[in-house]
This record gives structure tokens, C-alpha cells and sequence, in this order.
């Protein structure tokens, strides 16, 4: 179920203000992918672009095709709703639903799109959604609690959790460990390595110790000043970019020796 | 704390003359804002008294001032000049509340004290029909009727407009018909309720030559409710963080979706709130009623046919009266009107907690 992402010559824009020019890059299937690169080089507007979640912010604009598989995202007549369905993302900062129960959140994806499903069936979906984001064993007991009396990093599996149980082909995270402590951050890197059986999956980290940990191949972006339009650097096997890369500034980069 | 210096050196006896430094400085006991305030308000009563001043309310500011300064004075002297500041900045702000809070207590009691002597049940169950207003007797049933029907009706129009209104500008306006909305949203906060009541006279009643009705004032007092309703839930749907819309968008949820189960049940408690608070603005308008539904002596349950009371109606008609009797009913219809808004208040309070999201374990 899982699909392979074929991005080419893909630029956004906010407004008329160009945030990132030109990308071009394929994503394996079943695999980690990571991008890192210094903060405004527009990693997350290119995570934003790969389920139309871009074009939310006002003056969001995309130009270029992002192939799922063979589907082109911004193709005519693609509603962006069903994109999201296939494509899930979780956020930097966990957000649950403050109205609803441990149970509702991650129920919401599937309650909230209108899907007629028994109670029985729903009960499965969530156990299992929270089962796979390693959460099942904290919470079930108190499902029917508030979401957000959990702690930061049970809420931010909460959230995994909710973005898994609508089954989508790939999940995007953005900085999901960058507001959490050491320990919760590990069961997140451990649960994203049992992600990658079943999903697609994309993280934008700060953290490059994580990037190297989690990723099968990381994609290192910058910019040429400020400004400036972020671009794709180069994108290779983690292991390549953390010994040998090809490109100085992207050693210099993660040497700690930028700018 | 006080003033603390720090410039204490660390070496001892290497430095030159370290200057004794102490943490301690003279306070003022905890009791003395008490004993002023006592002393104060004992001085402005003595010079009350003495001078013949007739007017308690120059006792009280005598005994205000004297509190301000005294207590300013001491602390000069005692403490040193911070917290001499301080102490006048906070003898000042309570001062001015007791100034904000005095009208407001003594217009409950005034309006408790005396319209508690004809409020019973048989006040609140009868109409005024066939009762001269020189009798004792009678009631404000036909009032309540009047407000509820009226103030209901308001509601049901200018609710869902105003939160429509609201949703729209923040979720979906942009650009030039959003501005304009917001503009004359504005604009219609500062209508003069007269206003209003004048133009649905000359639209519905001189224009359409419909009668006199209570549905013609709900019209009116639903024109005064809409800005409020509209500018409450739009400062609550922007509350609403943009993480949560964004969430249940990167769900795969429709927009339309997104609102309906997602940012308004976040808002719901604060919205409840607003929409509350704006029927009770409406519920003591008098001006839209005396233009459009003309009073009555009787029970009219009809809200679209003929002429109906209202209790801000029913209390200027008992006070122009102009007798005992009428004076006691204007004043036991006022303490219902205060007692239907406090109501009203509470419910909010009451929705407010209850939909808060809720973070507790």
C-alpha cells in the first residue's frame, strides 16, 4: 500500500514571495526519507506540497508535479481532500482535538469523514492505530479521557496514532520530536522504524544525529542567503551523506562547520 | 522582596571596604492597610459630621483621599520610596474599585429593597387588565410574555446570521467583501437603538403597512444583536489555534467539516457566552419597543398579531403613572428584568465551563 513519490521541477511560492525553487527528487516506497538543512530553506514547504497542505496558508501557490505513484497531486480536476486521505501528517507541535476523548482523536479521521462504521469495527481501528503508534498499553484505560491531559510526548503518538488509523499511503512528519524530551523522542524514532513496514514516510528533523538513526536516505536543502528561495541540495543514501557526500557545503553542513 | 545588592565581594578581607549589605528592610505591619482604611474612613465620617456635610458620597471620597495619602505617607517613611509606589499604586486601584463597585451594589439593593414588596406570585402570574393604575394589584405576566417572545424571536434571527457572519470572516474572507463586512459590522455596533427602532417603523410598519406588533420589535432588537453576536464569536473562532484546522485538514476532512466538528466545538463554550451576553443587551431595550410594539394592558401571546408589552415598556409605563402604587409595580418589574439578565449571565458562565475543552487528567 505503500507509494512511491516522483517529484519534478516543483516550486512554491507565498504570495510572490518564492520559498522554494526547482525540487527534484523521488521517495522510495517503504523507506525513511529525511530532510535536513538550516531553518527557513523551506523543508516544511516541501513537505506542505507533498499533500497539497501548502496551499492552506493564504497566498500558498504550487507550480511543478508531484507524482503518487502514477497520479500526478497537482493534476486537474485531484481534490485536495482525497490527497490528504492518502497522504498523513503529523506536526511539529502535537495538536489533539482539545473537545474530544483519547478514543475520539484518533476515531476523528474516519468519524469526521463522514464514514458510516460500526462501533465494533471503530473500536478495532483505534486499538490497533494506537497499537501501532506504541501508545495501546498507556492509554487503555482511559480512553475516554481528554487527549490533551496526556503528556507531550503521548500526545504527540496520540497524534501518529490518529494520522495512521485513516490508512494513508505515506505520513509526512514535520519536527515531530523537536518539542519533546530525549525518552519520548526514542519511542517516536522506535515507532517510526516500525512505520516504515507499512508506510511512505518523510520527517523534516533539526536533528541530525536523528536524521542519521531513522532515515534510509536524507535530502539536504539550503539556501543561498536570505531571501532567498530554498533549494535541494542533493539527496542520497543516509549513510552516504553522513560519510562521503558529494556536494561541500552539504559536509560542511552537517560537520558543524556552515557558514 | 526589597532592594537586594549583590556587590557583596566573594573573597572577604582581599577587597577594599565592603559595604554592609543587608537584606532586610523595615516593612510596614500586614495589618496597616487595615488600620488606615479603618482610621480613613472613621476621619471622613468625624469630618462629615462635623462640617454638615449632607452628601455621604463626599464622606466617601474624604475617606478615600485620606486613605491614599495617609497610606502613601507611612510608606515614605517606613519603607523607603519603591515601595512607597507601590503601596500607592495598589491603594489607588482599590479605591477606584470600590468607586466602580459602590453603584452597582447600591443600584441592586435600591432596586431589591423596593420591588421585593409587590414581587410574589400573584406579580408575576397576572396581566395589568382591568386594573387602574392607582389600585395596588396587578402584574407583569403580560410583560414577561411580551420580553420572552420579543427577545426569543431576536435571537432566532440575529443567532445564525451573526455566527454565519462570523465564520465567514474568519474562515472563508478574504480581501475587499471581508473588509466591508467587518467595516459594517462596525458601524452597525454604534447604531442608536432609537434608530433601529425608527427604521423598522418607516420600513415595516409605514412603508409595508403591517401593525404594531412584538415581532416588528424583535426585528429591531435583532438589527442591535447581530454586530454583537458577530464580533463575540469572531474573536472566539480566531481563538481557535491554527494547528487544530490544520490537523483535521491533513486528515483528508473537507473544510466545511473542519468548522462544523472541529474549530466551533472548540469555540462553542465562548460563543454560547457572547450570544448569551448580547440577548441580555437586548432584553432591557426600551426605545425599539415603544416605537413598534405600542404596550398593552393584556396578556398577548401573539407575537405577529397586535399590539404586546414588554418589561422595559411595562416599567416606563408605571413609572409615568405617577402614583404609589404604579411606582411599587415599576419597580418589582425592574428587579425581574435585573433578575432575567443575571440569569442569563449565569447560564453562559454555566455553558462556558461545562463546553470548556478540557485538559484535567
Amino acid at each position: 500500500m505503500a507509494k512511491r513519490i516522483d517529484v519534478s521541477g516543483l516550486s512554491a511560492y507565498y504570495g510572490t514571495h518564492k520559498a522554494i525553487d526547482d525540487i527534484s527528487m523521488t521517495v522510495e516506497p517503504r523507506s525513511v526519507t529525511a530532510f535536513i538543512g538550516p531553518s527557513g530553506c523551506g523543508k516544511s514547504t516541501f513537505l506542505r506540497t507533498l499533500n497539497r497542505m501548502h496551499e492552506v496558508t493564504p497566498g500558498g501557490r504550487v507550480e511543478g508535479k508531484v507524482m503518487l505513484d502514477d497520479e500526478n497531486l497537482y493534476g486537474a480536476g485531484v481534490d485536495p481532500v482525497s490527497v490528504r486521505r492518502t497522504v498523513g501528517m503529523v506536526f511539529q507541535r502535537p495538536n489533539p482535538f482539545p473537545t474530544m476523548s483519547i478514543y475520539e482523536n484518533v476515531a476523528a479521521g474516519i468519524r469526521l469523514n463522514g464514514g458510516r462504521i460500526r462501533k465494533a469495527e471503530l473500536d478495532d481501528v483505534v486499538e490497533k492505530s494506537l497499537q501501532g503508534a506504541n501508545l495501546w498499553k498507556e492509554v487503555k484505560d482511559r480512553l475516554n479521557k481528554p487527549g490533551a491531559g496526556l503528556s507531550g510526548g503521548q500526545q504527540q503518538r496520540l497524534c501518529i496514532a490518529r494520522a495512521i488509523a485513516v490508512e494513508p499511503q505515506v505520513l509526512l512528519m514535520d519536527e515531530p520530536c523537536s518539542a519533546l524530551d530525549p525518552i519520548s523522542t526514542l519511542a517516536i524514532e522506535d515507532l517510526i522504524g516500525e512505520l516504515k513496514e507499512r508506510f511512505t514516510i518523510v520527517i523534516v528533523t533539526h536533528n541530525m544525529q536523528q536524521a542519521a538513526r531513522v532515515s534510509d536516505r536524507t535530502a539536504f536543502f539550503n539556501l543561498a542567503g536570505v531571501g532567498q528561495p530554498g533549494k535541494l541540495v542533493e539527496i542520497d543514501e543516509t549513510a552516504r551523506i553522513f560519510s562521503n557526500p558529494s556536494v561541500q557545503a552539504t559536509e560542511d553542513y552537517i560537520s558543524g562547520r556552515f557558514g | 522582596m526589597s532592594d537586594v545588592s549583590i556587590d557583596q565581594p566573594l573573597a572577604s578581607g582581599s577587597a577594599p571596604q565592603p559595604r554592609s549589605v543587608s537584606l532586610h528592610r523595615p516593612r510596614l505591619p500586614r495589618w496597616a492597610p487595615a488600620a488606615v482604611a479603618a482610621f480613613a474612613i472613621a476621619a471622613g465620617c468625624g469630618t462629615g459630621l462635623g462640617a454638615g456635610l449632607s452628601s455621604r458620597v463626599q464622606w466617601g471620597l474624604i475617606a478615600a483621599g485620606l486613605f491614599v495619602t495617609v497610606m502613601y505617607a507611612l510608606a515614605t517613611r517606613v519603607e523607603g520610596r519603591r515601595q512607597a509606589t507601590d503601596r500607592l499604586a495598589t491603594s489607588l486601584v482599590w479605591v477606584c474599585f470600590l468607586l466602580a463597585v459602590v453603584p452597582l451594589v447600591s443600584l441592586v439593593w435600591e432596586t431589591v429593597a423596593r420591588g421585593i414588596k409587590v414581587l410574589d406570585g400573584n406579580f408575576l402570574t397576572h396581566s395589568m387588565a382591568g386594573v387602574l393604575t392607582i389600585q395596588p394589584g396587578g402584574g407583569v405576566y403580560h410583560a414577561i410574555i411580551g420580553t420572552l417572545e420579543q427577545v426569543g424571536i431576536a435571537t432566532a434571527i440575529a443567532a445564525p446570521v451573526g455566527l454565519l457572519t462570523a465564520v465567514y470572516l474568519v474562515e472563508y474572507g478574504r480581501g475587499r467583501l471581508a473588509k466591508a463586512v467587518t467595516f459594517f459590522v462596525d458601524v452597525m455596533t454604534g447604531i442608536p437603538s432609537i434608530v433601529a427602532g425608527l427604521f423598522i417603523l418607516s420600513f415595516w410598519i409605514l412603508m409595508l403597512d403591517f401593525g404594531y406588533s412584538g415581532f416588528a420589535g424583535s426585528m429591531a432588537l435583532a438589527i442591535l444583536m447581530m454586530p454583537v453576536v458577530v464580533r463575540s464569536t469572531e474573536e472566539m473562532l480566531k481563538l481557535v489555534p491554527n494547528e487544530l484546522r490544520e490537523a483535521s485538514l491533513a486528515l483528508g476532512v473537507p473544510k466545511w467539516r473542519t468548522i462544523l466538528k472541529v474549530v466551533l466545538p472548540t469555540a462553542i463554550g465562548g460563543i454560547a457566552t457572547g450570544v448569551t451576553l448580547a440577548i441580555a443587551r437586548i432584553a432591557g431595550e426600551s426605545a425599539p419597543i415603544v416605537l413598534l410594539v405600542f404596550g398593552s394592558q393584556v396578556i398577548n401571546n401573539n407575537p405577529f398579531d397586535g399590539a404586546q408589552s414588554s418589561l422595559p415598556y411595562y416599567i416606563y409605563e408605571q413609572w409615568a403613572a405617577g402614583n404609589d402604587a404604579s411606582y411599587a409595580r415599576a419597580w418589582a418589574a425592574a428587579l425581574v428584568l435585573i433578575a432575567f439578565v443575571m440569569i442569563l449571565n449565569l447560564v453562559a458562565r454555566g455553558i462556558a465551563r461545562w463546553k470548556a475543552p478540557k485538559t484535567h487528567r
